[in-house]
């Protein structure tokens, strides 16, 4: 949580829009982000939240404004959004392990090929990963062994392991037992004390509360409103943000 | 709950087997009935089928020419190369037993026991020399040297699949034909080759090198690249228009019209492409199931971590894919395998047409084709269910940690 004084902008985003077809999914989204500060992106089903973060590593693409992530400009030059997608990890709602593979190999599989370190250096930070989300002893499991909640600290783990500077979440606990989700996001909470530009589209409001340094509130493809979680729970502008707010937060 | 007993926490035993006829065979008299009638009614058919194997089929024909069905009209003073390339098959084949476990296996006993059996034929044949027999048990020998040593020292699968490609590739266009203007490897043409082996050389030929063509064609059908992705669809909608046996004859005449006058295509070369192509657009379409059935969240993830296009088709879409289709992809192997007897019709004298010239050779023989026949089957049937065998462990080995 560093001070947002400090001024470095690792993510930009100048009036980015995307359309599905016709459907217009976001329309004209502004938003920077500095170097360590943790954003909470949160708003109703539709609302572009998934499709917005998705579009920072170009698993979508987008149409019209610009997008710079860590001084590489994303456009149709595939070595740029190579480039970009290395520095950046990103954590699925559907975990998305490799089902074929072991914890070990899923986490490892990248920096060996695409890193191209040399074995054991990978599996060495695979090892120390999995100590950090507290499941070392699952390393020589399938993923079809493990809880769900066991599943996406892997797939955390495998994100981290190729030492991306920015970390997108999307949704990681919204498939996840009530139980399991207290364990990924206690490792998600020690990642941001620990100094990680994230970027995490969640309704885990007491996330937002303990970490976020500022939260965005998407409705319809715009952000309605944003600022720090004490402006967003005490004083939200919009009528839009109170009423979503008090749907979510009164069970 | 500190009371539950022995008896609750434990599954039931199985019941004995007096117990378990009682209750599903005789547990009322017209179940008693139609289990005496069923056993009456097997006994029958069993005993008739024995009495015509061992009493009363004339097994001449095959028994006279088992060289023949083996290898057809190979020069008889030759036949060392054939046993050369057996034996060095056979110790790749223990050695891969060895290495690979179960996957080989069934592939290795079943050639050891059909071998084996050969050797130990109970009565004399004219054809199978004290020195043939005594060679084929070494072949078996040689399956369990080779298994031994890959126990013994650590064998690397990429060392021996590499031993396996020049094995092939000197058999085949080496040792089996032979050199042009050699003494000492006289040349063969494959027009004396006949029997399992050609049969054999067709099927495994054909196997291996319409799966990576096959895999290539299903990447391309679903390329974005308009040029590689045309040509894929064309190739395989073509080719899976027409039968198999269509497509042998225009490779024969095809080749013949364009090749340059005077220059000779191997008709064994020919038929070999043919099948190629033929199963290899069966194997684009089989493959395309599988990579259809991959999760796009899967691709994503892969997408996500830097992979490039190339990297996530073969580190992730494809060992996925390809584990889905295996029941598939096996039986396409077993039908091309049945399908080789097809090029009967280029001339060829595989393992069936060296059944039909065994019939025609003498009118004796006319009236033994049923024997005949059915030891072909025989064959066809044991490398067949051999296939279908080593396919389910195969997937049961891959299955690990799916669940």
């Amino acid at each position: 949580m560093n001070d947002a004084s400090t001024e470095q902008p690792i993510i930009i985003c100048e009036d980015v829009h995307k359309w599905f077809g016709h459907f217009h999914a976001l329309r004209g989204i502004n938003m920077t982000v500095n170097k360590g500060e943790v954003i909470v992106i949160f708003g109703p089903s539709g609302s572009g939240k998934s499709t917005f973060i998705r579009t920072l590593n170009r698993l979508e693409e987008h149409q019209r404004g610009r997008i710079i992530v860590d001084g590489t400009e994303l456009t149709h030059d595939v070595r740029n959004i190579e480039k970009v997608r290395m520095e950046t990890g990103m954590v699925f709602q559907q975990f998305n392990l490799f089902p074929h593979l072991t914890v070990m190999q899923n986490i490892t599989l990248a920096p060996i090929r695409v890193r191209k370190w040399p074995v054991a250096k990978a599996e060495e930070v695979a090892m120390q990963l999995l100590e950090r989300v507290g499941i070392p002893e699952q390393a020589h499991k399938y993923p079809g062994q493990l809880s769900g909640g066991q599943q996406q600290r892997v797939a955390i783990a495998r994100a981290l392991a190729m030492q991306p500077k920015i970390m997108l979440f999307d949704e990681p606990t919204s498939a996840l037992d009530p139980e399991m989700i207290k364990e990924v996001l206690d490792v998600m909470i020690e990642l941001a004390r620990s100094g990680m530009t994230m970027l995490v589209v969640t309704h885990e409001m007491g996330f937002a509360k303990s970490v976020a340094d500022r939260m965005y509130f998407f409705d319809e493809g715009v952000v309605v409103e944003s600022g720090t979680p004490d402006e967003i729970f005490t004083k939200p502008q919009h009528d839009r943000t109170k009423l979503f707010l008090s749907q979510i937060l009164t069970h | 709950m500190t009371t539950l007993s022995e008896e609750i926490v434990r599954p039931p035993e199985p019941p004995g087997l007096l117990r378990w006829m009682r209750e599903n065979l005789f547990n009322s008299w017209f179940n008693a009935l139609l289990t005496v009638f069923s056993l009456a009614l097997i006994y029958a058919f069993l005993s008739l089928i024995i009495r015509w194997v061992f009493f009363q089929a004339d097994w001449r024909p095959v028994a006279e020419f088992p060289l023949l069905f083996m290898v057809g009209q190979y020069p008889r003073n030759l036949l060392w190369r054939v046993a050369l390339s057996l034996g060095v098959v056979s110790f790749l084949m223990g050695v891969s037993w060895g290495a690979w476990g179960k996957l080989i296996q069934s592939f290795a006993i079943t050639m050891g026991a059909m071998m084996a059996a050969v050797a130990l034929i109970p009565f004399p044949i004219r054809d199978l020399s004290i020195g043939l027999r005594g060679f084929m048990l070494t072949a078996v020998a040689l399956i369990f040297a080779g298994f031994y040593i890959a126990r013994r020292w650590r064998v690397v699968g990429k060392w021996l699949l590499l031993a396996w490609t020049i094995t092939s590739v000197l058999v085949v266009l080496v040792i089996l034909p032979g050199l042009e203007n050699s003494t000492f490897l006289t040349h063969v043409p494959t027009t004396l080759w006949g029997g399992l082996l050609v049969t054999v050389i067709l099927a495994v030929g054909g196997i291996v090198l319409s799966f990576p063509i096959g895999v290539l064609l299903a990447l391309g059908r679903r390329s974005s690249l308009p040029v590689v992705k045309g040509f894929s669809i064309v190739f395989i909608e073509v080719i899976r228009g027409v039968p198999l046996i269509t497509i042998l004859f225009m490779f024969s005449l095809i080749l013949q019209v364009f090749l340059p006058v005077g220059s000779r295509f191997d008709r064994l070369l020919r038929a070999l492409i043919g099948i190629t192509i033929f199963s290899a657009a069966y194997m684009a379409e089989n493959v395309r199931g599988g990579l259809q059935a991959i999760p796009l969240g899967q691709i994503e993830a892969a997408k996500a971590l830097g992979m490039n296009g190339f990297q996530i088709n073969l580190f992730i879409v494809l060992p996925q894919a390809l584990r889905m289709v295996i029941p598939t992809i096996v039986g396409q192997f077993i039908s091309l395998f049945k399908d080789t007897t097809l090029v009967i019709i280029l001339g060829i004298n595989e393992l069936l047409g060296i059944g039909r010239a065994v019939i025609q050779a003498s009118p004796e023989y006319v009236r033994l084709q049923l024997e005949v026949y059915l030891f072909i089957a025989l064959i066809f049937w044991v490398f067949s269910y051999a296939m279908s065998y080593s396919s389910q462990q195969l997937e049961r080995a891959l299955g690990v940690g799916e669940r």
